[in-house]
């Protein structure tokens, strides 16, 4: 558990690691039911759509267009400096 | 003042000049002033936004310029949908001071139909819920029900329908969030086919299942308003170039000869048995109306909370990534960069939206690929083979929209697994990408709605809104 906080980079607190772990047991549990079908000869299915029927989705043309959100985009962060979104240093001299 | 107003008398009575797009938009406003309170169902509204747009509509009466088609109509819009210079919060705190930079275009598209955007509505934080019990802005009343949850996670969006504080709503369902809110509050309530509507502009929860939808008061109203949200945009990759049909031209045709699939594994042990008599007295009432009852077999459906769970929350661990506390939301200070963005989204997420990205992450960590979001996948073409063959047999399914009727706030909070489980007879067609409704069928000793669901084949929404609305026209919400 504290190896999945660690790779999702997320704060847990001790009771909330507790908790947790009792109910992704119990969730994983109930997931373990698909080991009851075999799929070895099964195709995965990461998305529904077949390729044609957003044909002009993957091969549309690679035209500039104008954007300028950026200076909206920078006046939700939460710390900005713009251009620049400011964040705690990240490589230490 | 309280009329019932739909689609039609709206646009009717503003070109008759009986009222005014502002004047109707003002109502709603007293309506919600007064109520909301109670349902807690808005969270944001945008009074300005909704009159400017009101007052173009107006202008066009005042000018004698055509109507567009939903001329004057008051939306409601969930919170995980982008609106332009409105808060757009998710339900969560990790969101509660964001203001998108631009418009989804499903807001779009029904603005430029003539739509007033009345605002936002609550809902589970990121769309993760069957209740409205897991937003960070407390619950929302079930209107139709005091007392029970109005379901979720689109709870919102469905209470407003029902107390009448909107004319139509839209929604997002990923595992049955348009539909079983839409049963739970007694409305019509339609996800169209995956890639039948935009989902740029929707902030994203699992990406290869979101969809946008509607709900409103009758089945007519539902399918003008996806009419508009329906079709190609090329914001959205995912968006399918096939032809958007003329729903509302589709609901009069006769359902009689029509052949209606029903798979005992859609009527399992845990179905509450009131539920299931409303269901047999809506499949009754559809062979009244001339259709074919075909039995089939859906052999997979109890494997469908599984794969649901891994795929969703493999996905929703990757696309809530993206709160870190750098580029919107509030942050929480830490010594380093790492410390920070732990210590932001412990803070910012609810304790659903944490346990989701566990076990998203999980599922997706080395070692466990395999096992878990690889398996899922592949079970999952297994669950879209059933609804393949089916439909080759049958041209719609019949199923209750949930097992259970609308249950106590607070009920069951404390067990995330049961919570799950109430979303067993959606997520099937959540993972396929087939369109699916609910539609009102009956209340159980006349109080707690119940909700009757059909799906289509892919892209079979007309035929799905057809069906919906001979029910609804034979009386099945009060059966």
């Amino acid at each position: 558990m504290l190896r999945v906080a660690d790779l999702a980079y997320l704060d847990l607190s001790e009771a909330e690691l507790e908790t947790y772990r009792a109910q992704i047991d119990e969730i994983l549990e109930y997931i373990g039911k698909l080991n009851e079908l075999d799929t070895s000869k099964v195709e995965p299915m990461a998305q529904v759509l077949s390729d044609h029927q957003t044909a002009d989705a993957t091969l549309r043309e690679d035209l500039v267009v104008p954007s300028a959100v950026a200076e909206d985009v920078l006046k939700q962060a939460p710390d900005p400096e713009p251009p620049y979104f400011r964040v705690p240093k990240v490589i230490e001299r | 003042m309280n009329e019932t107003w739909t689609i039609t008398s709206v646009r009717e009575a503003i070109a008759a000049k009986k009222t005014s797009a502002r004047e109707i938009a003002a109502e709603y406003y007293r309506r919600i002033a007064e109520r909301n309170g109670k349902l807690n169902a808005y969270l944001t509204l945008c009074e300005g936004r909704a009159y400017a747009q009101a007052d173009r509509i107006d202008a066009l009466v005042a000018a004698g310029k055509p109507l567009p088609p939903l001329a004057g109509v008051p939306i409601a819009i969930k919170d995980v949908i982008s609106t332009r210079e409105v808060r757009t919060t998710c339900g969560s705190k990790i969101l509660s001071n964001y203001v998108p930079p631009y418009d989804a275009t499903a807001v779009l598209r029904l603005e430029a139909a003539g739509a007033v955007i009345l605002g936002k509505t609550n809902c589970d934080e990121f769309a993760m819920g069957s209740s409205n019990e897991n937003s960070a802005y407390g619950p929302v009343q079930n209107p139709a029900a005091p007392g029970c949850v109005p379901g979720g996670s689109s709870g919102g969006s469905a209470a407003v329908v029902a107390a009448d504080l909107a004319v139509a709503a839209l929604g997002t369902d990923t595992g049955g969030s348009i539909r079983q809110p839409g049963a739970f509050c007694g409305i019509p309530a339609m996800m169209g086919s995956y890639g039948r509507v935009s989902r740029y502009g929707l902030i994203a929860f699992a990406s290869s299942l979101d969809r946008i939808g509607p709900f409103a008061r009758s089945v007519a109203d539902t399918a003008k308003v996806l009419q508009i949200i329906a079709g190609r945009d090329p914001q959205d990759s995912t968006s399918t170039t096939a032809p958007v049909e003329d729903y509302s031209a589709a609901l009069n045709k006769r359902v009689k000869g029509l052949r209606l699939g029903i798979s005992k594994q859609y009527f399992g042990k845990g179905m509450n048995a009131g539920v299931r008599e409303k269901i047999a007295a809506g499949i009754e009432l559809y062979k009244k109306l001339g259709c074919e009852i075909v039995d089939i077999e859906m052999p997979h459906t109890d494997y469908a909370i599984a794969t649901y769970y891994i795929i969703a929350t493999a996905e929703a661990s990757s696309n809530l990534a993206r709160y870190d506390g750098v580029r919107f939301g509030p942050r929480v200070d830490g010594d380093t960069l790492i410390a920070m963005y732990r210590k932001t989204r412990g803070a910012g997420f609810g304790s659903e939206v944490k346990r989701r990205i566990v076990l998203g992450t999980y599922v997706l960590s080395a070692g466990y690929y395999d096992a878990y979001y690889l398996k899922g996948q592949k079970v999952r073409a297994l669950i879209a083979n059933d609804f393949r063959k089916a439909f080759e047999k049958v041209d719609a399914i019949v199923t209750p929209t949930s097992p259970v009727p609308p249950f106590r706030l607070g009920e069951r909070t404390n067990d995330p697994l049961q919570m799950y489980l109430a979303d067993i007879y959606t997520v099937t067609g959540s993972l396929a990408g087939l369109p699916g409704i609910s539609v009102p069928c009956g209340r159980l000793e006349g109080k707690l709605p119940v909700g009757l669901q059909i799906f289509g084949p892919a892209f079979g929404e007309a035929r799905v809104l057809q069906l919906a609305h001979a029910l609804e026209q034979a009386g099945g919400a009060t059966l």
